[in-house]
C-alpha cells in the first residue's frame, strides 16, 4: 500500500508477518493481537512494528514501546479521529521510533497527523489513487502555522507572540 | 453501501446542484436526461425500468461531479404534474414557506399543483 | 474588542485559499463527496433545503459595526439581501453558491472575520455573555477568555476529528447569559471563596438534542493560567472515548452520564496532572495582551440619570414601553446596553435584511462606540449607550422595524430556521412563531404577561433550544402532517433546566390555543409579582396539563 512523509512517497521497508512468525525478516509487521509472541521470537537484529487499532489503551501499550521499531496506528476511517490523540500520547510516554498512519485519510489531515507525532502515512489504494503524493506535500504549506504550543511546531503562532515580545522588551 | 428502499412508483428523482446548490429535477426522455430546475419538467418514473434509469442517472451525475444528495422522491400525479407526495419534498419544489417572494415559487411560472399543496 | 494581528490575519487569508483548493479537488474528483462534506462543514458550508448554506462565525456575538456592514453587502452581493443570527450567535446565509464562497471567504477576511468550524466534528464557536464588559453583575468580562479558546481551538491538530460537535460557552457573572449549563463545556468566571483568585468552574457534558442534559460541575474552581491544559486533557479524553458507533450517542454528554461524573472528572484530572503547564498553557503576557482589546471604552463621565431620558420617557408611552422591556442597566454610570429586537410580530424570528444591518452599523458608530453584540435569543444589543442618546437611538431604530418592545416577553420568541430552510428538519418552525407573535401581539397584554421565553425547534436537534424554553415547542411529524409537542418549565439560565412535555402533539393550528391556555393558567395561579417560570415551579405541571388536555379535548385533530 502507499506510503508517504513529508517529503512525498517513501519505500515500505516492512513486511507484513503472518500471524506471529517473524521468521528471519529484517522488518517484521505484526498485528497486536500476536505482539508478545513476535516479540518473544524476536532475534537482536531484527526490527518489530505492530499494527494496533485505535482502541488500544496506553497503558497496554506502554511496556511494549520499548522493544518497538515501528507502531502503525488503524484509522478505520478518516473522521475517526481517535488515531490523532493515540499518537499524541504514544509520544508523550517517550516513543521515538517510527509513528504511521495507516487508513483512508485524506489529504487535509497530513498536516495534523505530522503534528501529533506521525511520521508517515499509509494509504488504501483507491485513496491514494484519488490523491496523488504531490496533494499531499502541498497541503503542508497551506497553514504556515497554528496556534496550538507544543504540536511539534516550534514556529506556532502563541510562540512566535511571546518570542516577538520578548525581542521587544529586550530592545526597549 | 445497502441501497435505501426505493419509495413507491411512481417517482422522480431531485438533486443539487454541486456548485450552485439549486434543486434539480431529472427531466428528459427515452433518449437522454438531464437536470431542471423546474420541478415541473421532472419526468416521471412509473414503472421500475424508469426508475432504474433514473438511479443509474443518479450515480452517473453524483460521480461526475455534477450534483449531490440525489434521491428518488413518491410523486402523485395532480393536473399533468408530479406533486412529491412527502410535505418536505414538496417544499423543494416551492421555497420557503414564509417567503414567497424566494425560491422556485418566485423564479419559476411554477404549475398551481405544486403551490397548492 | 479583539483586533488581528499579522498571524491572526495570515491565518485566515491561508484558511480561504486552503477551502479554495479543497473545493477544486472536490470538482476534480480527488475528494469524494463524503471527504468534501466534513471540509465545507469546518468552513461553515451546509446543503440545505433549496440551496447551500453558509454559517458565518460572530466570535463570542461580539460585532464591530465596519464587520456589520460587510455582512449587509455579502448579503446583497451574494444572497437575498438577509440574514439569520443564530442561538449560537453566529450569522447564516441560505442563498449563497459554493463556487462563491471562497470569494464570499475572502470578504469576511478583509474584516477580520471568517467561517471557521461553525459546523463538523469539531470545537465550533465559542459563545459568551451578550452584556459582557458590561453587566452589572460581572466578575470579569468572559470575551478574552473565549478569544483565547477560539485561537486554540482553530485547525487544533489533534482535535479536529471528534466524535461530534463540541460547543464551549463561557459566562463571566452570577446570573448565566450564555446557556452554559447546555454545552459540551461551559465555563464560570469566578473568585475562589477563600483567596479571592479569579478562575473557571468547569461544567461538562450539557447539550441539547434527541438526549438533553444539564453540565456537570468537572471542576470547582481552576486557576485562570491552567485553561489551555485542562481543556486539552477534557478533549483528549472525550476524543479518545467518546461513542463513534452511534451519530446520537457521540456527545460528550453521553460518555459523562455512562461512566460518571467522577469518573469522568477522575480521568481529565489524571490525564490533566500529566500535561506539562507550562509547555501547554498560554503564558499569562499573552492572556494579557488578549484582555487589553476588552478594557473598557473610553466612556464619558456622566452622572447617573439623564434629564433628557427622563423627559422622553414621561412625554412617550412607546418609548417609555420599549425602555421597561429592552433596557439593560449598566456599570458605566449615564449608560445602558440596549436590545435591537429582531422579532418583529409576524416576522421570521431572527431575521435582518441588509439594510437593516447598515441601520445597526450606522446606529453603532454614532451611538454605540462602533459596538454591536448578538444574543442567543437572535437579538441584537447596542452595549454602549448614552441615556441622552436613548431617544434619538429609538426613533431611527423604529423607521427600520427594529424597536420592536418585546425583549424577554412572550413574543420575543426563539425559532430555528425549521423545515422552511434546513435539511434536517421534521417540521416548520417559523410559521409556528409568527401565528404565536400575532396572537399575543397586544403590548399590554404582553407587558401583563411578563418575561415568558418560547423556544421553537423544528427537529430533535433542538437548534432552538426548545427544552430549555420556559414553554418549549418541538416540531415532529405524524401521520404525514406537521405535529407539535410541548414542553414546559424549561430555564436556560444558572437554574438551569429540561422542560416536560405537556401531551401529545397538536397540529399547527391549534398551537396558539395552546399556548393561550397555558398563559391563562398562570395569569390565574400567579402570586403577585411572581413570573412565569417561578409560577410553573411553585405550582408544577398538572395544573398546566390538565389545561392543555381540556385544549385537546375540543380539537379534533385532522389525520390525513
Amino acid at each position: 500500500m502507499p506510503l508517504l512523509d513529508r517529503h512525498g512517497a517513501k519505500a515500505e521497508i516492512w513486511t507484513r508477518s503472518e500471524g506471529a512468525a517473524i521468521d528471519n525478516l529484517s522488518h517484521a509487521l505484526v498485528d497486536w493481537a500476536v505482539l508478545p509472541e513476535a516479540l518473544a521470537q524476536k532475534t537482536r537484529d531484527q526490527r518489530i512494528g505492530v499494527i494496533i487499532p485505535n482502541t488500544v489503551r496506553i497503558p497496554e501499550l506502554k511496556l511494549l514501546m520499548r522493544q518497538l521499531s515501528l507502531i502503525a496506528i488503524s484509522f478505520p476511517s478518516f473522521g475517526d479521529g481517535r488515531g490523532f490523540s493515540l499518537a499524541r500520547l504514544i509520544r508523550n510516554h517517550g516513543f521515538t521510533g517510527t509513528l504511521r498512519a495507516s487508513g483512508p485519510l485524506i489529504v487535509d489531515q497530513f498536516a495534523y497527523a505530522l503534528a501529533c507525532g506521525f511520521d508517515e502515512v499509509e494509504l488504501p489504494e483507491a485513496s491514494a489513487a484519488r490523491q496523488p503524493v504531490e496533494q499531499w506535500v502541498n497541503a503542508l504549506g497551506q497553514i504556515s502555522h497554528g496556534y496550538q504550543r507544543g504540536y511539534g511546531d516550534s514556529g506556532n503562532i502563541l510562540d512566535r507572540r511571546r518570542s516577538a515580545r520578548l525581542k521587544h522588551a529586550a530592545a526597549g | 453501501m445497502a441501497a435505501a428502499k426505493r419509495p413507491a412508483l411512481p417517482v422522480i428523482l431531485l438533486a443539487n446542484d454541486l456548485l450552485d446548490g439549486d434543486v434539480v429535477f431529472a427531466a428528459g426522455d427515452a433518449n437522454g436526461l438531464r437536470w431542471s430546475r423546474d420541478p415541473g419538467a421532472a419526468l416521471v418514473g412509473d414503472d421500475d425500468a424508469t426508475a432504474d434509469r433514473l438511479d443509474a442517472f443518479a450515480a452517473a451525475e453524483l460521480g461526475n461531479q455534477q450534483v449531490v444528495d440525489a434521491y428518488l422522491v413518491d410523486v402523485a400525479i395532480e393536473d399533468g404534474v408530479p406533486v412529491p407526495r412527502h410535505y418536505r419534498e414538496r417544499m423543494k419544489t416551492t421555497g420557503p414557506s414564509i417567503r414567497r417572494d424566494l425560491g422556485k415559487q418566485a423564479e419559476l411560472p411554477l404549475a398551481q399543483a405544486f403551490l397548492r399543496a | 474588542m479583539y483586533r488581528y494581528d499579522e498571524f491572526d490575519e495570515r491565518f485566515v487569508r491561508e484558511r480561504v485559499t486552503q477551502f479554495r483548493d479543497q473545493v477544486g479537488r472536490r470538482l476534480s474528483g480527488s475528494l469524494t463527496e463524503d471527504e468534501f462534506k466534513p471540509l465545507r462543514l469546518k468552513n461553515g458550508v451546509y446543503l440545505q433545503l433549496h440551496a447551500y448554506m453558509l454559517r458565518i462565525a460572530v466570535p463570542y456575538g461580539t460585532l464591530s459595526s465596519k464587520q456589520m456592514r460587510q455582512l449587509a453587502l455579502i448579503g446583497e452581493r451574494y444572497d437575498r439581501g438577509y440574514g439569520h443570527f443564530t442561538t449560537r450567535t453566529n450569522l447564516q446565509f441560505n442563498w449563497p453558491k459554493l463556487r462563491d464562497i471562497p470569494d464570499i471567504l475572502d470578504l469576511l477576511a478583509d474584516v477580520e472575520m471568517h467561517a471557521i468550524q461553525t459546523s463538523g466534528n469539531c470545537i465550533r464557536n465559542v459563545t459568551a455573555d451578550h452584556f459582557a464588559g458590561v453587566a452589572q453583575d460581572e466578575v470579569e468580562d468572559p470575551r478574552p477568555t473565549a478569544e483565547l479558546i477560539r485561537q486554540w481551538s482553530s485547525l487544533h491538530p489533534e482535535f479536529d476529528y471528534l466524535p461530534r460537535k463540541f460547543k464551549i460557552a463561557v459566562t463571566g457573572a452570577e446570573h448565566d447569559r450564555a446557556v452554559i449549563k447546555a454545552h459540551d463545556i461551559g465555563l464560570r468566571i469566578l473568585r475562589h471563596p477563600d483567596t479571592n483568585e479569579v478562575g473557571y468552574e468547569v461544567i461538562v457534558g450539557g447539550g441539547l438534542g434527541r438526549t438533553p442534559m444539564i453540565g456537570k460541575v468537572v471542576r470547582e474552581f481552576l486557576p485562570k493560567a491552567d485553561l489551555l491544559a485542562y481543556l486539552e486533557a477534557i478533549m483528549r479524553v472525550y476524543n479518545l472515548e467518546g461513542r463513534r458507533d452511534n451519530k446520537y450517542k457521540a456527545r460528550v454528554k453521553i460518555l459523562v452520564h455512562e461512566i460518571g461524573t467522577e469518573e469522568f472528572s477522575r480521568r481529565v484530572e489524571e490525564e490533566f496532572a500529566r500535561l506539562d503547564g507550562p509547555s501547554v498553557n498560554a503564558d499569562p503576557a499573552e492572556v494579557a495582551r488578549i484582555a487589553a482589546y476588552f478594557a473598557p471604552p473610553a466612556y464619558e463621565a456622566l452622572p447617573a440619570t439623564s434629564g433628557a431620558f427622563e423627559a422622553a420617557r414621561a412625554g412617550n408611552p412607546d418609548f417609555a414601553r420599549w425602555v421597561e422591556t429592552n433596557l439593560t442597566p449598566h456599570r458605566q454610570p449615564g449608560y445602558a446596553a440596549l436590545t435591537i429586537s429582531l422579532k418583529p410580530i409576524g416576522a421570521p424570528p431572527g431575521d435582518a435584511t441588509s439594510e437593516q444591518m447598515r441601520v445597526v452599523a450606522d446606529l453603532a458608530d454614532e451611538f454605540s462606540l462602533s459596538e454591536i453584540r448578538v444574543t442567543h435569543a437572535q437579538n441584537l444589543v447596542l452595549p454602549h449607550v448614552k441615556l441622552s442618546d436613548l431617544f434619538a437611538v429609538w426613533q431611527r431604530l423604529g423607521e427600520a422595524e427594529l424597536a420592536t418592545a418585546n425583549a424577554g416577553l412572550i413574543t420575543d420568541i426563539i425559532a430555528c430556521p425549521g423545515l422552511d430552510y434546513c435539511a434536517l428538519a421534521t417540521a416548520r418552525s417559523i410559521p409556528i412563531a409568527q401565528a404565536l407573535a400575532q396572537r399575543f401581539a397586544d403590548p399590554v397584554r404582553q407587558k401583563e404577561i411578563g418575561v415568558l421565553n418560547i423556544k421553537i425547534s423544528g427537529c430533535i436537534n433542538a437548534c432552538g433550544h426548545h427544552h430549555v424554553g420556559h414553554i418549549g415547542i418541538l416540531g415532529l411529524e405524524k401521520r404525514g402532517i406537521e405535529s407539535y409537542q410541548i414542553t414546559l418549565g424549561g430555564d436556560a439560565t444558572e437554574n438551569a433546566a429540561i422542560g416536560e412535555i405537556l401531551g401529545p402533539g397538536l397540529a399547527a393550528e391549534d398551537v396558539p390555543d395552546a399556548i393561550e391556555r397555558i398563559v391563562s393558567v398562570y395569569l390565574a395561579q400567579r402570586q403577585s409579582g411572581e413570573s412565569f417560570i417561578d409560577n410553573v415551579r411553585r405550582i408544577g405541571l398538572a395544573p398546566f396539563k390538565a389545561a392543555f388536555q381540556d385544549s385537546n379535548r375540543e380539537v379534533s385533530h385532522a389525520v390525513a
